[in-house]
């Protein structure tokens, strides 16, 4: 027998394989995770543009915006590319998978890995327009997008598999995203700088996303520049790694207690 | 030869519902198997503790000599499991689909496409090798399901409801393609059913009733279990007949509807009796051997059919 124990790289490969041929093949998917925030971008940004002053955000707001719609693209790609984890569920195709000798590790590697080369590639793509922005792009600040999209894509996409795991419908799934998800976003600074002494600044200090879109901007800006209460770009990768492994961890406890039917 | 599976005491509740109770049974290396029931019997609860996606809540479950719950890998690595659903990706090729298939059992390079193309090849789905598995009918998911559960060479090839959603002539095909499968390549194979033509052609049949195994013995066993056979009587009214069979025989009988179902002493006179008896009041009897629905009558005291699936 070939042995007891779960199988892990070469299924992990074929997990993560898997999502990247479905994303190629379900164009509505790269049109969605990536219009609706360049639109956002467009729209929001120039239209609250002319109303929106302050000290911190000195360039405009087109610029401001920027990174914060980065972090909405990875956190539409990551936490959407969890959708197939209900999908599979309803389709029956999750059983094949766990009555297969695969370790449960490589179940949860094989999706977050997945999620995070997506989510990572399309909001990578989407940096591309940062010189428009007035954000130009060099080599520092591509190596800091780089981490900080890999590092933030592995995170939502684990937050999204806990979150997907336990559903048995999509819907509920939409409810999670929009109660909860969005406002982490609107509150990560992406949209509006938090503010000393006001309940905005310890909503980012405890906001996971906050440190994403912190990442994000430093990537950009660098560490050197005054941006108020935005963490340096360590400080904001180390919490982000630290909230990967939470989540990743958590994942696996789901992954192990079994799904909606087991019970 | 060895127990391919082994129940001892198995049991399920969920919640205040008992779903398997007190199920103890041994399936042989290379039998064909079924697990007969209607829906609540218990079957499926059954199915998926021995597939290791159900813990059992009592009793213990051993598949190729494993546990299912403390060796549950090793389980995995011996088994094949078809589901209702096909686990197939409908957005990717069968090609695509065998392959991964065998990566996720560790098979890769050459030696998958080797396997992949001699499954498709011996499940007649060669030629839609290239074809996107949305693109093809329920008979043949059905078919490239069983290539991949073959795949890594399964010794328990375990099948849930497998005709469910195929027309008579593909449920045939697959009947023959499992008998050819269990021929060449010594596989177990257990399955799920309702129907009892499909129960009819395995080397076993267990029957499953509320979660209890009330039977587990050839077709023919099964058949010769009651010393009767069976006598249909139909007429215009079936109240009538069952008084009179009853006050002249004393045979315990059932009306179902426009027919009386009544138990006669083996041996062939009983029609003769009977047809002199009722007169013109009865416009046809037929005896028979008793069938598989018969002795699930029998059984439970339920009839088998008029349930359809979910």
């Amino acid at each position: 027998m070939s042995g007891k124990r779960g199988l892990f790289f070469l299924p992990t490969l074929a997990l993560w394989q898997r999502e990247m041929t479905r994303f190629v093949r379900q164009r509505s998917r790269i049109i969605g995770a990536l219009a609706t925030p360049l639109l956002f971008w467009l729209l929001i940004g120039s239209g609250l543009g002319e109303s929106f002053r302050g000290a911190e955000v000195e360039g405009g707001f087109m610029r401001y915006f920027f990174p914060g719609t980065v972090v909405l693209i990875l956190l539409f790609t990551a936490i959407f590319s969890t959708v197939s984890v209900i999908e599979d569920r309803r389709d029956g195709f999750l059983q094949g998978v766990l009555v297969a000798p695969v370790s449960r590790a490589s179940i949860v590697s094989g999706k977050c890995l997945g999620g995070m080369t997506l989510a990572a590639a399309q909001a990578a793509l989407f940096c591309l327009a940062a010189p428009w922005a007035g954000l130009p792009l060099d080599g520092a600040v591509v190596v800091r997008l780089l981490v900080v999209l890999l590092l933030g894509g592995f995170a939502l996409t684990a937050l999204g598999f806990v979150i997907a795991w336990p559903l048995e419908s999509t819907q509920g799934f939409h409810v999670m995203m929009n109660l909860v998800l969005i406002p982490l976003w609107l509150l990560s600074g992406a949209f509006f700088p938090a503010r000393a002494g006001t309940w905005t600044e310890w909503a980012a200090a405890v906001n996971p996303l906050a440190y994403i879109t912190a990442g994000v901007r430093r990537a950009f800006y660098g560490d050197g520049a005054d941006l108020g209460l935005v963490p340096t770009f360590g400080a904001a990768m180390t919490v982000t790694l630290i909230f990967a492994a939470i989540m990743f961890v958590l994942a696996l406890r789901v992954v192990r207690r079994g799904g909606p039917e087991s019970r | 030869m060895s127990a391919a599976v082994e129940t001892n005491d198995l049991g399920r509740n969920f919640g205040p519902r008992t779903a398997l109770s007190g199920v103890t049974l041994s399936i042989r290396a290379g039998e064909m198997f079924a697990l007969l029931g209607p829906n609540g019997s218990g079957k499926t609860t059954l199915f998926r503790i021995l597939s290791t996606l159900l813990v059992p809540g009592a009793g213990t479950a051993r598949v190729g000599g494993c546990d299912v719950v403390g060796e549950a890998m090793a389980v995995r690595h011996q088994i094949g499991v078809v589901f209702q659903s096909p686990a197939l990706d409908p957005q990717l090729t069968v090609a695509e689909n065998l392959r991964w298939a065998g990566n996720l059992y560790g098979l890769r390079g050459g030696e998958l496409v080797v396997r992949a193309r001699a499954a498709a090849e011996a499940l007649g789905v060669s030629d839609r090798w290239a074809d996107r598995v949305q693109s093809l009918s329920g008979g043949l998911q059905r078919r490239v399901e069983i290539a991949k559960c073959l795949l890594p060479r399964p010794r328990v090839l375990l099948l849930d409801e497998p005709s469910t959603g195929l027309d008579p002539a593909a449920r045939e095909g697959l009947r023959a393609t499992l008998e050819r499968v269990r021929r060449d390549s010594e596989v177990t194979v257990v399955m799920t059913t309702h129907l009892l033509e499909e129960a009819e052609r395995c080397d076993r049949v267990a029957i499953l009733h509320r979660g209890r195994l009330v039977a587990c013995e050839t077709p023919a066993e099964l058949r010769g279990r009651s010393g009767t056979d069976v006598a249909v009587v139909s007429g215009p009214e079936p109240e009538a007949l069952a008084a009179r069979v009853r006050e002249i025989f004393g045979w315990p009988l059932l009306v179902r509807g426009e027919r009386l179902r009544v138990e006669v002493p083996a041996g062939g006179e009983a029609a003769g009796r009977l047809v002199s008896a009722l007169g013109a009041a009865a416009d046809s009897v037929t005896v028979g051997r008793p069938t598989l629905e018969d002795v699930f009558l029998d059984l439970t005291g339920e009839p088998l059919c008029g349930e359809e699936e979910r």
